[in-house]
């Protein structure tokens, strides 16, 4: 290593140099800090014709500083001080404002406003200075900067950037960016004089969502001169109307299926206890409550973020030992007896209700959502609130481990051959009390576990279970009674019907039409969509 | 004039209208001419509830006919109570005419509020007596005759009718809940003057409503009472006891059911008519499925299928309810989810139920 140090350091030294002179050839002479100064300070007592060229003259000068400086400028932040003779940026109000030298950025500290001057703008000026900017970003090395630049134009186009944006684009590199620039470009075209041009401008940008583009097409669709460019504004408006359309289906898609997984999740232990057992489980809905309260309880002792974990085994727990505890002390003395279960259930609901109320009170608490579960995520031009998403993704989980149980495990083999058929189940040696005793469990954790979900949507209260009780035992009834995917599909079905119904009718009658329709339906189907066949239906 | 054999055999009914005939005297008595100081004096308040007592004892005898003789678990009976009110409600909403905060001699105070310029076509009517008297029947009846026509004829039983009878009443309630139904939204509808020309704070008012109270109920039991004990109050328990037999039998099963339902909703309107005007207001909250369940277990403690037990069941958690709210409001709720549990699980017949076999064991 030693002995060929100095041959190094000269190869080294070569390919500097010569780096440094392909940088130099390549990109124009920087303008020198004085070259700066100088045009600055010719602001100072300009007119505003005047300060016009300078502007031009500044966004010529390649120096890193001119945007910064014109920014200031446009916000009237730009000073001149007389003593020593500079122009510098100021930020602040009132008496005291802490300074910079424009050029350097070499920070002057505070001074009094007496000893400043402000640079004065207009808004034409203001437009230009945007207008300069955008071009100035427009060869900024950071993509995202173009890109910024690139959008600041569509905002404001002005037929006298085209020419840069064209130079531009044929040195683009982006692919976004590159879109971006060809929309541009059209929409100068535009209003272009000449009216094939404004034709095929027009058919470039039909479907683009962004708003000015919109308004200038609609503009071009009402008002153009030329019958066929109208024609094609025409068409193109319509195509971003379908977009547009396309896009609000889709959110009130994933609305209505945000809304089907919460039905699903306080539907599904539900399925398990009426639709397994062919128990009508009044206090479900409070079952789903103490999931909540329990959620509240967990972040009490944990940090927000790390208490969903936490509260959902806990949840389950919880509400499962309530249910295995109403099904050992008041159901199993009731098998065969639907409408007394129903009553004794609900009993116990208005126990569980006011226990809630009095031991937390009848106030609702609030229960916090983690960080990982706010914001936003955005599809495209499509942005969904995160908190809902996981919500959907929740409630697929659930889904799936619950027909595993009842499908792949012991257990859930029990309660399928108790449900079948009981006094053969009994024969073959499963032991019909502990398998009730489970199911009911098994449901009721569902439910706690529910109630997770439900802390993060809706208020925690003593009345939460009661608002879902009645639409959790509409999605059983529609799906079919004791057909989990039937509970699925309905789940899926009335959510996203609510939510189609809502924009033309609003949420509560949106509701009541809902209702109505699940009426009439049962009245058609009274087994629901998917119906159980052979003899256990006949129960 | 001697009693038909259908009363003289039913001792506990005779028990209870001779006890309605006593408190039906009594109590005008005791409010109107003892006087205010003396402590037999039953104020205007006392009256009050007992005529709502005896309103709910009403419901619940309609809940009874259905779901005791027929096996019918109606959750929605509170829906069809709550109609006759409304239906009452607005009878006495346009008997205020231009008394009332903005003076519109047509228009209820709330649609001024909202901006109406006039009244919806089905507030027409509502000004006569004798109109709202027969909607209050007509309209519960109708909703139930077509609820109840589609619902049996299409077999649906059991639990499934009873949730889509809550159903009902929790759609009933969200659409009174809104201002566009026209109904006077949350607030519902209240501040009524005066019924038939006499004020309604009046006593004498208040004690000739309670006496039509008790009447109603006593008309309502014998009817009843009457209809279980003819050929059809056989077939309404051969309906609950074994449908599909009574159906190859020949009977249209449906038809009977149909029509209970729509008699038995009727006496439920009638009864939520004479309880508006005693209460003073009327509103979505009383379609709560809350209330309907209330019903039933009123029918549950007091012994179902037996329509002097579903009397018996009203006046008694009620007078319970009124009592606990007022001194312990925190146990209330704990009582009646205890009452539903305990009546379930140890008098399946209720109160009626555990007499009769105190009887047959005497």
């Amino acid at each position: 290593m030693p002995v060929c140090a100095p041959a190094c350091v000269r190869l080294k030294l070569i390919l500097f140099l010569l780096a440094l002179t392909l940088c130099c050839g390549s990109l124009p002479a920087r303008a020198s800090d004085d070259a700066l100064r100088t045009t600055l300070l010719q602001l100072h007592d300009a007119d505003f014709d005047s300060k016009a060229t300078l502007i031009e003259t500044l966004a010529a000068l390649d120096h890193p500083r001119v945007a910064l400086i014109l920014n200031a400028l446009s916000a009237s932040q730009l000073y001149y001080q007389a003593d020593p003779e500079r122009i510098v940026i100021g930020t602040g109000d009132g008496a005291e404002i802490t300074i910079e030298d424009a050029v350097s950025g070499a920070a002057l500290g505070p001074v009094t406003k007496r000893d400043l001057e402000r640079i004065t703008t207009n808004n034409q000026m203001r437009s230009l200075i945007e207008d300069r900017l955008a071009s100035l970003g427009l060869s900024s090395a950071d993509p995202q900067q173009r890109r910024a630049a690139v959008e600041s134009f569509l905002r404001n186009p002005d037929p006298a950037g085209a020419e840069r944006l064209k130079a531009r684009l044929a040195v683009e590199t982006d692919s976004k960016i590159k879109e971006l620039l060809t929309l541009s470009l059209a929409l100068v075209d535009l209003s272009s004089p000449d009216a094939a041009v404004r034709t095929k401008a027009a058919e470039a940008l039909g479907g683009q969502l962004q708003p000015e583009i919109r308004g200038q097409l609609a503009k071009a669709a009402a008002e153009d001169p030329d019958p066929a460019t109208r024609e094609a504004a025409q068409r193109a408006v319509s195509r971003t109307e379908f977009r547009l359309q396309l896009l609000g289906g889709a959110e009130t898609l994933f609305f209505g299926l945000s809304l089907g997984s919460v039905l699903i999740l306080a539907a599904i232990g539900l399925a398990v206890t009426f639709g397994v057992m062919g128990v009508i489980n009044m206090a479900h809905g409070e079952l789903m409550m103490i999931g909540a309260y329990t959620t509240w309880l967990v972040q009490q002792w944990l940090p927000v973020n790390w208490s969903l974990p936490v509260a959902i085994p806990l949840a389950f727990l919880v509400a499962g030992l309530m249910g295995i505890a109403i099904e050992r002390g008041i159901i199993r003395f009731l098998y065969g007896r639907p409408l007394e279960t129903l009553l004794a259930t609900f009993g116990v609901s208005l126990i569980l209700q006011q226990a809630v109320r009095s031991i937390f009170s009848p106030l609702n608490r609030s229960v916090a959502t983690p960080d990982w579960m706010s914001g936003t995520l955005a599809f495209g031009p499509l942005e969904l609130t995160l908190n809902r998403l996981v919500i959907v993704g929740f409630c697929i989980a659930v889904f799936a481990l619950l027909w595993l149980a009842l499908q792949r495990t012991r257990l859930g083999l029990e309660v399928r051959a108790v449900a079948q058929n009981r006094a053969m189940a009994r024969a073959m040696g499963v032991r019909s009390a502990r398998v009730d005793a489970l199911t009911f469990g098994l449901g009721s954790g569902i439910a706690g576990v529910a109630g997770v979900a439900l802390s993060q949507l809706t208020n925690v209260g003593p009345n939460l279970g009661q608002s879902y009780i009645v639409d959790s035992f509409m999605v059983v009834v529609f799906g079919g009674v004791g057909n989990l995917w039937g509970t699925l599909v309905a789940g899926l079905s009335l959510g996203v019907a609510n939510k189609l119904l809502e924009p033309w009718s609003g949420a509560v009658l949106a509701k009541i039409v809902v209702l109505i329709f699940l009426i009439l339906f049962i009245q058609k189907r009274p087994r629901g969509l998917f119906p159980q066949r052979g003899r256990a239906a006949e129960v | 004039m001697r009693l038909p054999s259908w009363l003289l055999s039913d001792r506990a009914g005779l028990i209870l209208l001779a006890a309605l005939a006593v408190i039906g005297i009594v109590v005008p008595v005791l409010n109107l001419l003892v006087p205010a100081d003396h402590p037999l004096h039953l104020t205007a308040y006392t009256v009050t509830l007992l005529g709502k007592y005896l309103c709910y004892a009403l419901l619940a005898v309609a809940v009874d006919l259905v779901w005791g003789y027929m096996g019918i678990l109606s959750l929605g009976h509170a829906a069809f109570f709550t109609l006759g009110g409304y239906c009452f409600g607005m009878y006495l909403m346009r008997q205020i005419g231009t008394r009332g905060v903005y003076g519109d001699p047509v228009l209820p105070d709330f649609m001024v509020f909202l901006n109406w310029k006039e009244l919806p076509w089905y507030w027409h009517g509502f000004d006569q007596f004798w109109f709202a008297a027969l909607m209050v029947v007509i309209v519960p009846g109708l909703l139930a005759f077509v609820f109840g026509w589609f619902a049996f004829r299409s077999r649906v039983s059991g639990v499934y009718l009873s949730i889509i009878t809550q159903a009902l009443t929790y759609a009933l309630m969200l659409a009174f809940f809104r201002n566009e139904m026209g109904f006077g939204g949350n607030n519902g509808l209240t501040d009524f003057k005066d019924i038939l020309g006499y004020p309604l704070h009046a006593d004498s008012t208040r004690i000739a409503l309670f006496v039509l109270s008790a009447l109603a109920l006593a008309g309502g039991y014998l009817v009843c009472r009457w209809l279980v004990s003819t050929r059809m109050g056989r077939v309404l328990a051969a309906i609950r006891d074994a449908e599909d037999r009574t159906r190859f039998l020949g009977y249209r099963v449906e038809r009977v059911k149909a029509l209970i339902f729509t008699f038995s909703a009727m006496l439920a309107g009638i009864a939520g008519a004479l309880y508006v005007p005693q209460v003073g207001i009327i509103n979505p909250g009383e379609f709560s499925p809350l209330n309907s369940i209330e019903a039933v277990i009123w029918v549950a403690v007091g012994g179902r299928g037996a329509l002097v037990g579903a009397v018996v069941g009203a006046v008694l958690v009620n007078y319970a309810k009124t009592w606990l709210t007022g001194a312990l409001p925190e146990v209330w709720l704990f009582a009646l989810g205890g009452l539903f549990v305990a009546v379930t699980l140890f008098l399946p017949y209720g109160i009626i139920g555990l007499l009769r076999r105190r009887e047959a064991m005497a």
